[in-house]
């Protein structure tokens, strides 16, 4: 008995028990953020993957033999006895049997056979297989289509049927045709009438302007005038273009035999993609998983962001975590510098210190409101007033947008910028300072040509930590910029190029709107996961800049600190 | 070679026979008292500070030596709660007149300090930091300026392949010289040296030394040092302080070999310190 104690008490005294509880501190640690990028990994990257198009055969409620198409997303297990309290038939579990599975089934055809994810039983299904020569259509609208090939039909003057056997080679060169149709579309659509349209904007604003200032009769007023005429009649022209590829765009139709017989039509005008991943070689299938993932990351999001794309809400990300560092940066190196080098040290500077760090506690909804009350309303209602008379009551800063998020979010993080800009600042050693004052330097030379370059690493930590804050936020966000579809990128070509005034899409609410607010879950939850993903490697891409950035510096100073 | 002869002038310098009232003054310090909060850290200093000369301040720790060198470049304006009364004169002018620019005055007053504190930039950088703050962005002048400052603190030779690299790659002895050419880069008419080579090797301190010799051909210089034996070798004038009390000044031999007070004697000769 005294012999275990002792052995217990030097076995304490050791420290060994003190080593095991960090390792498997750490550990844990460790296997909780891999086991969270694994899992939002895989989900997120599988969906990209060209399943195959499964013929399921099975049975109904009323024991009817049925066929459908569809790719089979994900098998999941209930025990039997919540199946048939739910009203589910005995005939299809096994007596014996306590669990049973199901298949979630994306069918897709949800204009002819919706819904288009469901639920079919082991038990119901007689037989699964995955017929050659199945077709996969990506709709601009209405999602998948499956079914096998029965017609296609070229030209819209003088239709003409396509021979069974060319269908497949057709079909590619003629969806390639209308993606190209689509392009010009699009080029003339966000260009040159986003363009126009913005100017003709302008001008109606320049000229309501003038008519509150009472100068109808003015020489610029006659401008305006002529410019909005010539402006019109240039939009006219490209109209006209826009109305001839409209009509080369709708020539095709296709039309796909389902599993249970019927027919579908559909317009090649809204067809983005087809593929037969049944036939398609496994280096086939690599490089369509390849171009939907670069579809995904490059493209505009479609039906209520569950299709498509997710490019405006990366966009909008990084475009606001940069103005929240570009504004951030300054003022909190600026108030660190204040607080640590001219500011007298004594209890007031101390209760402000205490204050700063505070700060960083505050809720991120709180700086919402504060931002929505008052950069948004306060300052954007003034700024409204003073300078675009013309556009009210339509707001242009007192509604919520890029620049009052980004404003919002510097507010939010300036206090961990100031506190490690002043930790920097307290660490470089009196004998430099004193050396550039010696050479006659002013404090200002001393601080601008020695300690802020000395400082800059740990300037740099102070935005690393506020740009992983600032590109996770959400909640305030929601107040005082993000939507959930943007028309526009708040980038663009026409002057003055950046737009703060715009209201962006951001990665963070995508996953909330998407995964919350979707009208269809089912499609939705993949891009879920592939959003995390893309969020959580877009702020370690944007620290791991920033990270050498500093190690840079911190080589370069290397050895001054004692 | 050049500094066998120094060191022989030294012994029989002119200081040694004329009296120290007849030499032209850099500084004149009368009657300076400075207070840290309510500690006095200097009481009542009046002294002259020969042009041209080297003079020593010696003392045990604390004296207030170190302090005493620092108002000459007012560099414990630095320091919070610091109240200093009584006058120094250079060149003719008080030096805490308010018409005075503290960064002018530490221009003519350049100053080197125990630690090395090279900045982290280039050696070139490190040399050229004092003449670009005065606005001075010429290459040509910059360029000369710097080897000629570096030849001053006798560094050319070891570190003219190597001007654009890190100044803190250099040795502790390198790194000192280095700033004190950056010191002399913008031609101060007083050097002020706080224990130069007390954080040095011996070899170090000896060139150190030899620097400080040539050196006063061109520079007023004042030097703090804890090591009397540095003092008795390089300096003309020497100055013992206790206790924030200048105890005797005069020239180095009378110091040495004839102190006239009896602290001063006991330091010497090692009874305390």
């Amino acid at each position: 008995m005294n012999g275990l104690r002792q052995f217990v008490r030097q076995w304490f005294a050791s420290g060994e028990p003190w080593i095991w509880m960090n390792a498997a501190a750490v550990g844990i640690s460790i296997t909780a953020v891999i086991g969270i990028l694994g899992l939002i990994a895989v989900k997120g990257l599988a969906h990209f993957w060209p399943a195959d198009i499964t013929l399921i055969e099975y049975v109904d409620e009323q024991d009817q033999p049925q066929q459908i198409y569809g790719e089979l997303v994900e098998l999941d297990a209930l025990p039997v006895s919540q199946f048939l309290e739910a009203g589910g038939p005995a005939a299809w579990v096994a007596p014996d049997q306590e669990v049973t599975e199901r298949w979630l089934v994306k069918t897709g055809n949800r204009r002819i056979n919706p819904p288009d994810f469901r639920f079919i039983y082991v038990g119901q299904i007689k037989q699964i297989s995955s017929p050659p020569g199945v077709f996969a259509v990506e709709r601009i609208e209405w999602g998948n289509a499956y079914g096998q090939a029965q017609s296609l039909t070229v030209g819209r003057e003088s239709p003409q049927r396509v021979n069974p056997q060319d269908i497949e080679a057709t079909l590619v060169e003629r969806v390639a045709r209308a993606n190209e149709i689509r392009g010009q579309i699009d080029e003339i659509e966000g260009g040159v009438l986003n363009r126009i349209n913005y100017e003709l904007e302008r001008l109606r604003l320049e000229a309501r302007g003038l008519s509150l200032q009472g100068l109808e009769s003015s020489a610029r007023m006659t401008e305006i005038d002529a410019t909005r005429a010539e402006l019109q009649a240039e939009y006219a022209i490209h109209e006209a273009d826009l109305r001839k590829l409209y009509e080369q765009l709708d020539q095709d139709t296709l039309v796909l035999g389902t599993a249970d017989g019927r027919t579908l039509e559909i317009d090649l005008a809204d067809v983005l993609h087809t593929w037969q991943p049944n036939d398609m070689s496994t280096l086939a299938k690599l490089g369509h998983y390849t171009s939907a993932i670069w579809r995904f990351l490059s493209e505009d999001p479609r039906e209520a962001n569950t299709e498509g794309g997710i490019f405006p809400a990366i966009f909008g990300t990084i475009l606001m975590v940069l103005l929240m560092s570009v504004m951030v940066t300054p003022f909190g190196v600026i108030a660190a510098v204040y607080l640590r080098e001219y500011a007298k040290q004594g209890p007031f500077v101390r209760v402000i210190r205490i204050a700063v760090n505070n700060l960083a506690g505050v809720p991120s909804i709180v700086y919402g409101v504060f931002g929505l009350g008052f950069f948004v309303y306060f300052l954007g209602g003034n700024l409204d007033r003073l300078f675009y008379p013309e556009a009210l009551p339509a707001p242009t800063f007192g509604t919520p947008g890029l620049v009052w998020a980004s404003l919002t979010l510097a507010l939010l993080t300036v206090p961990v910028v100031i506190v490690s800009t002043e930790e920097g600042l307290t660490r470089i050693p009196r004998s430099l300072r004193e050396g550039s004052l010696a050479l006659g330097a002013t404090q200002a030379e001393t601080l601008f040509k020695v300690i802020l370059p000395m400082a800059s690493p740990a300037i740099l930590t102070g935005v690393i930590l506020a740009v992983a804050r600032a590109a996770g936020e959400v909640a305030p966000l929601m107040l005082v910029g993000v939507v959930k579809l943007a028309p526009t990128l708040p980038l663009d070509g026409n002057f003055p190029f950046l737009h703060l005034d715009r209201k962006f899409m951001h990665l963070g609410f995508h996953i909330y709107d998407v995964g919350f607010q979707s009208p269809n879950v089912d499609a939705a939850r993949p891009l879920v996961y592939a959003t995390a993903l893309l969020l959580v490697i877009i702020i370690v891409a944007l620290n791991l800049t920033a990270i050498n950035l500093r190690s840079r510096l911190e080589r370069r100073y290397r050895g001054v600190e004692s | 070679m050049n500094e066998v002869t120094n060191m022989e002038s030294n012994v029989d310098s002119p200081a040694a026979d004329d009296s120290l009232e007849d030499l032209p003054k850099s500084l004149h310090v009368n009657d300076l008292s400075l207070f840290y909060g309510d500690a006095q850290a200097l009481a009542n200093v009046t002294m002259d500070i020969v042009k041209q000369k080297v003079t020593a301040f010696i003392g045990p720790s604390g004296c207030g030596k170190s302090t005493l060198l620092r108002c000459f470049n007012r560099m414990n304006d630095l320091i919070d709660d610091v109240h200093i009364s009584g006058r120094i004169e250079f060149d003719g002018y008080d030096i805490h007149d308010e018409s005075v620019d503290v960064a002018t005055l530490r221009r003519k007053i350049g100053m080197v300090f125990q630690r090395p504190n090279p900045f982290p930039k280039s050696i070139y950088e490190n040399v050229a930091y004092g003449l670009r703050i005065q606005g001075e962005d010429s290459k040509a002048v910059l360029d000369e300026r710097v080897e000629w400052a570096l030849k001053s603190a006798a560094l050319w030779d070891e570190v003219k392949d190597r001007l654009k690299e890190s100044a803190l790659g250099l040795s502790g002895g390198q790194q000192q010289r280095l700033v004190i050419a950056r010191a002399v880069a913008i031609k101060p008419s007083v050097l002020l040296l706080d224990e130069p080579a007390s954080a040095l090797d011996p070899i170090s301190t000896l060139k150190i030394e030899e620097l400080i010799d040539q050196l006063k051909n061109d520079y007023t210089i004042v030097i703090v040092t804890h090591n009397m034996q540095q003092a008795a070798r390089v300096s003309d004038y020497t100055a013992f302080l206790y206790l924030g009390e200048l105890v005797e000044f005069d020239d180095t031999d009378t110091i040495f070999k004839n102190p006239k007070e009896k602290r001063t004697e006991d330091y010497i000769t090692g009874r305390y310190g």
